[in-house]
C-alpha cells in the first residue's frame, strides 16, 4: 500500500529533485512526513514568497526545475508573487500547496483558498487534484510542461484527504501524452535562410540578446554567432551576461535604465535581430519606431511572443539553441566596418559615472570594484530599485550569471534567490545586491541563511530610501517625497549581528572595498552595508 | 470585424474558466461563446466570436494556443467558408388581439411557437446569427419580456474539420 503524499515524494525522487523549498502548514503535513523519511533536502523558508524565490535562484542555476511547497490558503496566497515573478521571466518552477479535505472544495472552511484559479494568470499549466490516482501522471506531466518550451511555473494544489489515500502500487509514467502541448523545437530552414539573407544584405545591423538565450542554454550559440557574424550585440536585463562583457562588439545593456549608446545603436540599425527577447516596455521603450527604420528578424520558441510588441518582418519560432547554432554555421562576417567603426566610437567615448566618494560608497563604482574582486564563475543576484540598476550597468558578468527579477520587478528577490542559486551551485561565490528598501522584504530570510550555513555575501546599498521611486517623484512629482523615506530603518550591522553572522559598515569607497575583499575571502555568510548618498541617479 | 474561432479543448474542470479568463486578463472582447461536448467525450469544443482588428485575433489565437489544455484552434472567419448557427428563445407580450401578427412573423422567419399563455407568446428560432438578429428586431416593437440565445456555434464547410 502507498499513500498518495508517498506518492508524491515518489514522482519527486524520479524527476530527480535533491531539494525543495518550503514552509509547511496542516493540509499538507502527510506529504512533509514522507519528505522526512526521503532524502531529498527540505529548506524552510521565513516566508513562502522566498521559497518560490529560492526555487527560482535554484532552478535559473542548476537548470532543472525549481520546487516549492506551501500549505493550503495564507501559505498558498503568499506564494503567488514568487510564482508570478518566476512566470514573467520564464522560470521553470513546481509549485506544490496542500488543499483542504476535497470534499470540503468550495465551503470557505479553515484555510481554503482557490489557489489554482488565483495563479491562473501566473502559470504555465495548473492542476487541482481530484484523484491519488492522477498523481504519478499529473507530476510528470508538471514537470515536463515546466522545463520544455518556454519555462515556466506549474502548481499542483492537492488535497489533504488526495494525500492520505492510499493505491496499492506506484508506476511513474515513462511518456507524457498532452494533446495540446507540443512545443515546436526545430526552426523553420527556411525562415533562417532568410534571416542569414537578411543580415548578409544589412548596412547596420545589431543582435539583441534576451533572457531566452539564457533559458535555452545558447549561450556558447550565441557567443559563435555573434564571433562568425561580427555584428554588435545589445543585452536586455535578462539576456544580460550571455556575451562577456569585456567582448569588443558587446555593448551593454538596453533600455530605460540602460547603457544611452546601446539605445542608440538599436535606433540606427536597419537590421535588428532579436533573440528570445519579448521587446518588454523597459527595454524598447518605443518599438514602433524601431520597426519602422529596421528589418525585424524575431527568435522565440513562444510563436505568442512573435509579433506581440513588435510587428517582425522575419519570424523564427523554435529552439534558439538549435535555430543560432545552425545560423552560426551559414553566416558570413558582416560587409559593415563603417558601421563597426561607428559603434565602437560610440562604446569608447561613453563614460561610466560614479567617482569614488570618501564621505559616502558611490554605489556605481563600488560595484565595478567588487565585480573586479569576484571569482570568473560567481553569481551576483540583484533586488530591485535602483540597486537593480547600478549592478546591471556596473557588473562584470565573465563565465557566471546574473540573475534579477526582470519581468516583475520583484523587491525583496535577491536574498532568497542567492540562497536557491548557492545550494544549487556550492562551490561557486554567490552575492546579493540589495537596497535598504528591499533587504526589508526578505530579511526574514537572514534566519534560514543562518540555519542552513548558506554561505551567500549580501551587500546593501543604505541610502534611507526608495532610490527608484523618489528618483521618479524628483523628476516628475516636484520632489514630494511621499512615502519613500526610510526613516525607520535599523542599525543593519547590529540586526544582522543577532542572528550570528558577521557585518560591517562603509562609509567610503575604499572602505566598502576593503569590507568586500574580507567579505569574499570569509567562508560564511555576511553582510556588507554600504553608505549611499540618498541622491545618488539611477545611471 | 468579428471572427468566428472553433477551439478544441480536453474536456475536463477548469478548461472553460482557463478560456474564458485569458479574454478577460489580455483585454479581448468575446460577443459570444459557445461550449459542448464533441463526438469523442474527452473532447469540447468551444466556438468563440471575437471582436477586433488583425492584430487581436492573432494574439487570441496564439494565446489560446499556449493554454495546455487547448487542443487546436482555427479560425473560421479567415477561411471563409463555414456554417454557422444560433438558437433564441424570445418571450414577447402579446394579448389575444395581436397574436396572428407574431404568428405571421413566426411563419416569415420560421420560429416555433413554443409556448403561449394570454398575455404573453414564447418563440424559438435556430438560424444564421443574422436571421436571428433579423427576427430580434421583428419582434422589439411587440415589447420583448425576456430572451435568450446559445450564442454562435459554427461548422466548417464540406469534408474539412478543425483537426485538419
Amino acid at each position: 500500500m502507498i499513500s498518495g503524499a508517498e506518492i508524491m515524494v515518489r514522482c519527486l525522487q524520479e524527476e530527480g529533485v535533491t531539494i525543495t523549498f518550503g514552509y509547511p502548514g496542516a493540509v499538507i503535513c502527510p506529504f512533509y512526513d514522507y519528505l522526512f523519511q526521503s532524502d531529498i533536502k527540505h529548506v524552510l523558508v521565513r516566508s513562502e514568497q522566498n521559497a518560490a524565490h529560492a526555487a527560482s535562484g535554484f532552478a535559473r542555476t542548476s537548470g532543472k526545475a525549481g520546487v516549492c511547497i506551501a500549505t493550503s490558503g495564507p501559505g498558498a496566497t503568499n506564494l503567488i508573487t514568487g510564482i508570478a515573478t518566476a512566470y514573467m521571466d520564464s522560470i521553470p518552477l513546481i509549485a506544490i500547496t496542500g488543499q483542504v479535505n476535497s470534499e470540503l472544495l468550495g465551503r470557505d472552511v479553515f484555510q481554503e483558498a482557490d489557489i489554482t484559479g488565483a495563479c491562473e494568470p501566473f502559470t504555465k499549466h495548473s492542476y487541482l487534484v481530484k484523484h491519488t490516482e492522477d498523481l504519478p501522471r499529473v507530476f510528470k506531466e508538471a514537470f515536463h510542461i515546466a522545463t520544455t518550451g518556454r519555462p515556466g511555473p506549474v502548481l499542483i494544489d492537492v488535497p489533504v484527504d488526495v494525500q492520505n489515500r492510499t493505491l496499492d502500487t506506484f508506476a511513474y509514467p515513462e511518456k507524457v501524452e498532452i494533446p495540446g502541448y507540443k512545443p515546436k523545437v526545430q526552426g523553420h530552414a527556411m525562415q533562417i535562410k532568410k534571416a542569414i539573407e537578411a543580415i548578409a544584405a544589412a548596412k547596420r545591423p545589431v543582435i539583441c540578446c534576451g533572457g531566452g538565450v539564457v533559458l535555452a542554454g545558447a549561450r556558447e550559440e550565441m557567443v559563435a554567432f555573434a564571433r562568425n557574424s561580427a555584428i554588435p550585440v545589445v543585452s536586455t536585463m535578462m539576456g544580460f551576461g550571455v556575451i562577456p562583457q569585456d567582448s569588443e562588439l558587446y555593448l551593454g545593456m538596453i533600455g530605460s535604465h540602460g547603457k544611452s549608446f546601446a539605445n542608440r545603436v538599436m535606433h540606427e540599425a536597419d537590421v535588428i535581430l532579436l533573440c528570445g527577447a519579448r521587446v518588454g516596455d523597459r527595454a524598447v521603450t518605443a518599438p514602433s519606431v524601431l520597426q519602422a527604420n529596421a528589418k525585424i528578424i524575431h527568435i522565440d520558441i513562444d510563436p505568442a511572443e512573435i509579433g506581440k510588441n513588435m510587428m517582425v518582418d522575419i519570424p523564427l519560432v523554435g529552439d534558439i539553441k538549435l535555430a543560432l547554432g545552425e545560423m552560426a554555421k551559414q553566416v558570413s562576417p558582416c560587409q559593415c566596418d563603417d558601421w563597426v567603426q561607428t559603434v565602437r566610437q560610440y562604446k569608447k567615448d561613453y563614460v561610466l559615472r560614479g567617482e569614488p566618494r570618501t564621505d559616502f560608497v558611490e554605489p556605481r563604482q563600488f560595484v565595478r570594484d567588487l565585480s573586479a574582486m569576484m571569482e570568473e564563475e560567481a553569481i551576483l543576484t540583484a533586488d530591485v530599485g535602483q540597486n537593480q540598476i547600478w549592478a546591471a550597468n556596473n557588473f562584470n558578468v565573465k563565465e557566471g550569471r546574473f540573475l534579477t527579477s526582470g519581468g516583475m520587478g520583484t523587491m525583496g528577490y535577491a536574498i532568497p534567490a542567492a540562497m536557491g542559486a548557492k545550494l544549487a551551485k556550492p562551490h561557486r561565490q554567490v552575492v546579493a545586491i540589495c537596497g535598504d528598501g528591499s533587504f526589508q522584504m526578505a530579511m526574514c530570510e537572514l534566519a534560514t541563511v543562518c540555519q542552513n550555513q548558506v554561505n551567500i555575501k549580501m551587500i546593501i546599498m543604505r541610502n534611507r530610501r526608495l532610490g527608484m521611486v523618489r528618483e521618479v517623484q524628483s523628476n516628475q512629482f516636484g520632489s514630494r517625497y511621499i512615502a519613500t523615506i526610510l526613516d525607520g530603518d535599523p542599525d543593519f550591522v547590529r540586526l544582522v549581528e543577532a542572528y550570528g553572522i558577521q557585518a560591517a559598515f562603509a562609509t567610503s569607497n575604499e572602505q566598502a572595498k576593503a569590507f568586500a575583499k574580507e567579505m569574499l575571502q570569509s567562508d560564511k555568510p555576511y553582510v556588507l552595508v554600504c553608505d549611499v548618498d540618498p541622491d545618488t541617479p539611477s545611471i | 470585424m468579428k471572427y468566428t474561432l472553433s477551439i478544441l479543448v480536453e474536456n475536463q474542470p477548469g478548461v472553460l474558466s482557463k478560456v474564458s479568463g485569458l479574454f478577460s486578463r489580455r483585454g479581448f472582447n468575446i460577443d459570444s461563446l459557445a461550449v459542448g461536448e464533441t463526438e469523442n467525450p474527452d473532447v469540447s469544443r468551444i466556438t468563440i466570436v471575437v471582436d477586433g482588428d488583425e492584430y487581436i485575433v492573432e494574439q487570441v489565437e496564439k494565446q489560446l494556443n499556449k493554454l495546455v489544455n487547448v487542443i487546436k484552434v482555427k479560425n473560421l472567419t479567415e477561411l471563409g467558408n463555414f456554417l454557422s448557427a444560433e438558437l433564441a428563445m424570445i418571450k414577447v407580450n402579446c394579448p389575444q388581439k395581436q397574436r396572428p401578427e407574431i404568428m405571421s412573423i413566426a411563419q416569415l422567419t420560421g420560429a416555433k411557437v413554443v409556448n403561449v399563455s394570454p398575455t404573453a407568446i414564447t418563440l424559438e428560432l435556430a438560424d444564421t446569427p443574422e436571421n436571428v438578429q433579423t427576427f430580434t428586431d421583428l419582434l422589439h416593437p411587440y415589447g420583448i419580456k425576456e430572451s435568450v440565445y446559445t450564442g454562435t456555434i459554427a461548422l466548417e464547410k464540406g469534408a474539412g474539420t478543425v483537426q485538419k
